[in-house]
């Protein structure tokens, strides 16, 4: 690959001129005419992969703001998984609830650029310009289901509070500018650690608002609100698109921001994430327990994952922030799998994403039902899976750096958490069909491709992670 | 104090400009008041029911569009102002948003989005395109 200033953009111009294409496609195909418009962004996603692969270990760089260093490139594979995984199952989902299938594919696409661009940035403006680009997209995406007042009330409550969020983001933003005279993060970070600037209470009134602003996107705890109703109100497979996709790319930002810019002032900002951490994992998993609808149930479940995360970032040693990158991977996955096959269950009339609506499914969809159980297991971290070795990670980087209480703490908030995904385990084996329930969905062709081959990662992370780890350690060591 | 003083001066005029029209146009223009002219919005209608009624959803989309390209407006003309000190990048930059821009505008115009006739809306552009 030639070196050129446009290097560190080609893995997002991919994806943007699939999504242009499928604009266009869209624009000029016949009322009834069907169109691989899915499969189109499945072509640019892997052109996005692609050329992240050739661009590993180079550390391109375009403009000085956007930067295709190892770290930012592991996670934009993350977002690359991710987005194939989306469109394989909305395929499914697209054609079944008659949703407007340019326009969808299209806003996937676009909400992919905007959390590339969030991964690979490194000037807080860019940072902020990608969080809108793949927040308005994902708006949209949540009520996309006009007809559906659930859904329409959800994308309402997440655009407000996510502009409201936003504000929080820019003022921290400004504030940083103020301080240090710049928006890239490698000359905030040098600009910091060249003062000494402990008694400024602008800067930590600075790193406050950014807080504040990352908090809301990785639905950390008290800045959760909107997550439970915009994942129940969303169609399943956009919830498992935002849960994963939009927490990776913040917490990818999150991370560099905090780790590069705001290293000098980790004394500050590290008990805050503390009592964000704590309070996210042990609330995330409480209210999980009461939940009765699966798909509320996960939005809970991935407000705690939010806080192992959270637990990595605090730890901040070689083995926390690769663990960051292991756990994200190993998150996204199996949350994009295990939402996935509630949107697979569902009809066009009926969600069927409450706990019973699970009754007996083993009888009914056996396949179905032990992928489930794969994605649940995973999620609740039991060997051999990839949920596992990502908490193993978490927590032995915490006890490592020293914070015992922090790894008492999400080892007990993941054991409780076991329960409320074995009790979907249990409705599916150990229960009778509910008779008043019709049979379940059949699921065939590219969703259950699609399953499959998210369980065949989840294993894979989970009994082989050696090489994955090595490579977020190899990713990590590049920049911090 | 130097570098401001423009800006100083060029307030002052703004402000004092617009006083004084409002200022002679008070005490010069004849007063003939009517309660047509005293209602708040002075528009040749009488105020009528509440503000806040239900907006064809035209409007906004016609909105939308327009901030599209009121923001190429805003890039553009920095660019053409420093054209020559950016040279063949800048252009190709230039010519990269603006294709970008473009199928923006061919997909809301193949839409009907700028079909503001109500019989043409309804109708699908392909459909139109048959008959």
């Amino acid at each position: 690959m030639m070196d050129t200033p446009f290097n560190a953009v080609v893995p997002m111009l991919c994806v943007v001129f699939a999504a242009l294409a499928v604009m266009m496609a869209e624009a000029f195909r016949g009322r009834d005419e069907q169109m691989a418009l899915g499969g189109l962004g499945i072509v640019g996603l892997v052109g996005a992969a692609v050329s992240s692969m050739l661009l590993w270990n180079r550390n391109a760089s375009s403009f000085g703001v956007i930067v295709a260093d190892n770290f930012g490139l592991f996670v934009t594979m993350t977002l690359v998984i991710v987005g194939v995984l989306t469109i394989m199952f909305s395929s499914v989902v697209v054609r079944r609830d008659g949703l407007p299938a340019g326009e969808y594919y299209a806003l996937v696409l676009f909400a992919v650029v905007g959390m590339i661009m969030m991964a690979t940035a490194n000037d807080l403006l860019v940072i902020f310009i990608a969080l809108e680009i793949l927040s308005l997209a994902v708006y949209v995406l949540t009520g996309i289901r006009r007809d559906d007042p659930r859904a329409t009330e959800a994308a309402f409550k997440y655009f407000l509070l996510g502009a409201f969020s936003s504000a929080f983001f820019l003022y921290g933003i400004a504030f940083t500018y103020g301080v240090s005279g710049s928006t890239r993060l490698d000359r905030i970070g040098a600009f910091l650690a060249a003062q000494s600037m402990s008694d400024s209470p602008l800067i930590l009134v600075a790193i406050g608002m950014l807080l504040v602003g990352f908090a809301f996107k990785i639905s950390a705890v008290p800045f959760h609100m909107w997550t439970p109703d915009a994942y129940e109100g969303a169609p399943a497979v956009v919830t498992g698109f935002m849960s994963t996709g939009v927490k990776a790319a913040a917490f990818a930002a999150f991370t560099r921001v905090f780790l590069s810019a705001f290293e000098p002032f980790s004394v500050d900002w590290a008990p805050m994430i503390w009592i964000l951490a704590v309070a996210t994992m042990i609330l995330g998993t409480v209210v999980g327990v009461a939940q009765t609808n699966v798909k509320r149930m996960l939005a809970y479940s991935s407000i705690a994952h939010g806080g192992y995360l959270l637990v990595g970032l605090i730890a901040a040693n070689d083995v926390g922030k690769a663990a960051i990158l292991f756990y994200l991977l190993a998150y996204a996955v199996t949350n994009v799998a295990a939402f996935g096959v509630i949107a697979l269950l569902g009809t066009r009339d009926a969600a069927n994403d409450e706990l019973r609506d699970f009754s007996g499914l083993w009888h009914g969809r056996p396949a179905l039902a032990a992928l489930m159980t794969v994605c649940l297991l995973s999620l609740g971290g039991l060997p051999p899976t990839a949920g596992f070795i990502g908490k193993w990670y978490i927590f032995s980087a915490a006890v490592s750096a020293g914070y015992y209480g922090l790894a008492i703490i999400g080892v007990l908030t993941s054991v409780v958490s076991v329960f409320f995904y074995l009790r979907v385990v249990v409705m599916m084996y150990m229960e009778e069909r509910d008779p008043g329930l019709a049979a379940p969905a059949h699921v065939g062709g590219v969703g259950m491709v699609a399953l499959v081959a998210s369980i065949v990662v989840i294993f894979y992370l989970g009994v082989l992670p050696t090489r994955v780890l090595d490579l977020a350690a190899e990713s990590i060591s590049t920049i911090f | 104090m130097n570098g401001w003083l423009g800006l100083v001066i060029m307030i002052v005029l703004a402000v004092g400009y617009a006083g004084v029209m409002i200022g002679l146009s008070l005490l010069l223009g004849p007063k003939n008041p009517t309660p047509e002219k005293l209602a708040p919005y002075e528009c040749g209608m009488p105020a009528v029911g509440d503000a806040r009624e239900r907006h064809s959803v035209k409007f906004y989309l016609v909105a939308m569009i327009f901030l599209l390209f009121d923001i190429e407006i805003a890039f553009l003309y920095p660019w053409a102002v420093a054209l020559r000190d950016l040279g063949w990048a800048g252009f190709v930059q230039l010519v990269t948003f603006f294709l970008i821009l473009s199928v923006g505008y061919v997909y809301v115009w193949r839409k009907g989005v700028l079909d503001w006739g109500p019989a043409a809306r309804v109708r699908h552009p392909a459909e139109r395109k048959a008959a």
